[in-house]
């Protein structure tokens, strides 16, 4: 299931602003990576760019090759619609779908698309997607109700179950845990210790600790000043970078001197 | 008024103490009191108003307001102290201009249901004015035209109106030819409505000729004072879906077309279902467009293909207008119309209020 991205020499834009400039690493299969690094680096721009929703926004856009085992996922007749379903994305705050209960939210991306399912098809689904979760006990007798009826750490576990019932190969997820208590937080990182054996996870994330706690390879995105386009300073494995990392800039900010 | 506390003869000390006691204990002014300045005031102004020879509603109603405003202040000020009977001066203040507002509002009710009420019966529903000289008769040709009318213009615009709001909001960006239709849009919530009405006949005349009536080109005219209102409405409520929505949705793989259809719009279904509903009620009492275009009869037509139709507004304007005799026959059935017409529009933002309540999306907490 899980899949090798490789990036290189990555330029992401905004209309004429370079955001992120020359963006090369590669992200292995059944690991965590982490991204850090301070406010408007550029963290979220990049992890877009991997899922092509980059370029939702209106003039935006960006140079350069993702591959994903091999095939380039900006190729020409690439459909990024269909780049999406392999790549899912956790948002940073939880966005279930209001109209929908909370079935029907984990069902999103079949009924949305109008695939055919059979009733019992669709249960296994739910069930399977909330288990992987973590939140099948928590809401099982209440599948009927609103999704936005849940507390907020549970509304995010919504959308993981979201994500992984549409079955992708990679999962992105953008400061998860930012909106969350620690309780919640914790149990979103037991699920990610999880969920990387059968998924390629990315995660942005501003808290050091749990970068430290859960990923495999870490990479440290910075910018030069305002205005200036981010750039990846260092990636390595996360005890290298945390503990004895090659660059100056990463060893102030993972120790907390920076800025 | 006449209240007086140790307070009043002390200023200095009174102040301290009233700081102490306000702060801690207040006094209230008790509900008792609170009724009997407020009926004190209006026997007061009852009284004056005798006095000078004019008892008549409205100015009792100012008199007697402007001088409960300067007792509660006054009394209010000095049992419970200065904050406390600024906030009683001040609600009475914002309390009268609100009942100030409601009287037009009442009395037209009033007026009409009370007019109204008398030829508001199963005749006037079921007959036409067919033959009809003097008394009896009825309004159901008019009831079926605007019913007709406003039905093949709710058709036609509301799909109009929610496409071009889609294509401002979701596909439109900030290109050109969006900007060119909000421009218009806009311009077009301001125009006249006999303009609409003339701009009709102008158009039907190209293909028609001059001198054609038919429910068809009114129902022309009123799309086009209805579809910039769907248009406007519709997109605010479009905007107010929030993009992570969208998002969400995109990030599922789910392409843009489903995601407008299954996501955007059942979200904003309830706010478009008011907003459409509003726009009827704003077309279904125009008056001025349905004369030019629709003309006027005695008949029940239902064809808005052939020949002139009549309308509820149009039905009321010729009664009174070119009444017959006896006179009272006409102004009757054009009051009935009037309410039957004022009871469709508070229907329809019944309505509107269950859509936005029965659709809206639910919290579930
Ligand atoms: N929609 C947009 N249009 C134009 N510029 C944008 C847009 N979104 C982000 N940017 C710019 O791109 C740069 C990188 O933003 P990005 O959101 O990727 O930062 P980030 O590292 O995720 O920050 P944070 O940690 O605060 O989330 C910033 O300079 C930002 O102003
Ligand atoms: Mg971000």
């Amino acid at each position: 299931m899980s899949k090798l991205i490789e990036v290189t020499d990555l330029d992401i834009y905004y209309g004429d602003f370079l955001a992120v400039e020359n963006v090369s690493m590669t992200i292995e299969p059944k690991a965590i990576t982490a991204l850090i690094g301070p406010s408007g680096c550029g963290k979220s721009t990049f992890l877009r760019s991997l899922n092509r929703m980059h370029e939702v926004i209106p003039g935006a856009y960006c140079k350069g090759n993702v591959t994903m085992d091999g095939q380039n996922l900006y190729g020409k007749n690439v459909d990024p619609v269909s780049v999406r379903r392999r790549i899912g994305m956790v948002f940073q705050r939880p966005n279930p779908f209001p109209t929908m209960s909370i079935k029907e939210n984990v069902l999103a991306g079949v009924k949305l698309n109008n695939t055919k399912i059979s009733k019992s098809d669709a249960n296994d689904l739910v069930e399977s997607s909330l288990r992987g979760a973590n939140l099948w006990e928590e809401v099982k007798d209440r599948l009927d109700q609103p999704g936005s009826g849940l507390s907020g750490g549970q509304q995010q576990r919504l959308c993981i179950a979201r994500t992984i019932a549409i079955q992708p190969d990679v999962v992105l997820m953008d400061e998860p845990c930012s909106a969350l208590d620690p309780i919640s937080t914790l149990a979103i990182e037991d699920l990610m210790n999880e969920l990387k054996n059968e998924y390629t996870i990315v995660i942005v994330t501003h808290n050091m600790q749990q970068a430290a706690r859960v990923s495999d390879r870490t990479g440290f995105f910075n910018i030069a000043g305002t205005g200036k386009p981010g750039k990846l300073i260092e990636f390595d494995d996360t005890e290298k970078i945390f503990s004895n990392p090659a660059n100056k800039a990463t060893e102030d900010y993972v120790s907390g001197r920076f800025g | 008024m006449t209240t007086s506390t140790p307070a009043r003869t002390e200023p200095t000390s009174s102040r301290n103490a009233q700081v102490e006691t306000s702060g801690i204990k207040p006094g209230r002014i008790s509900q008792a009191l609170h009724a009997g300045i407020l009926i004190g005031s209006v026997l007061l102004a009852l009284g004056l108003l005798y006095v000078f020879g004019t008892v008549s509603l409205f100015p009792l109603l100012m008199l007697g307001a402007a001088i409960y405003l300067v007792v509660i202040y006054v009394v209010g000020r000095a049992i419970e102290g200065r904050r406390h009977g600024l906030d009683r001066f001040v609600t009475g203040l914002v309390t009268t201009f609100f009942l100030m507002a409601l009287i037009p509002l009442l009395s037209v009710i009033w007026t009409v249901v009370s007019k109204g009420l008398a030829r508001f019966d199963a005749e006037f529903f079921t007959w036409s004015m067919r033959g009809v000289l003097g008394e009896g008769g009825g309004a159901y040709h008019a009831i079926m035209g605007t019913l007709i009318i406003t039905g093949i213009t709710t058709l036609l615009s509301v799909p109009i109106g929610i496409f071009a709001a889609i294509y401002l909001v979701e596909y439109g960006q900030k290109g050109r030819l969006a900007k060119a239709l909000t421009f218009f849009v806009d311009v077009m919530t301001g125009i006249p409505s006999i303009v609409a009405g003339l701009f009709a006949v102008a158009l039907f005349t190209l293909f028609l000729g001059p001198g054609a009536r038919m429910g068809i080109i009114g129902s022309v005219a009123l799309m086009v004072l209805m579809i910039p209102v769907v248009v406007r409405s519709t997109e605010e409520m479009l905007r107010l879906v929030p993009n992570e929505l969208r998002e969400a949705s995109y990030a599922l793989g789910v392409p843009k077309w489903l995601t407008i259809s299954k996501v955007v719009l059942p979200t904003a279904a309830a706010g478009i279902g008011t907003g459409v509903t509003l726009a009827i009620a704003r077309v279904i009492g125009e008056t001025a467009p349905l004369l030019v275009t629709v003309g006027t009869t005695t008949n029940l037509n239902v064809n808005p293909f052939d020949g002139r139709m009549q309308t509820l507004p149009v039905f009321a304007y010729y009664s009174y207008a070119t009444p017959g005799i006896p006179r009272e026959a006409f102004t009757e059935r054009m009051w009935a119309a009037v309410l039957t017409l004022m009871l469709i529009v508070m229907t329809l933002n019944i309505i509107a209020r269950l859509i936005s309540k029965f659709f809206a999306p639910k919290t579930g907490r």
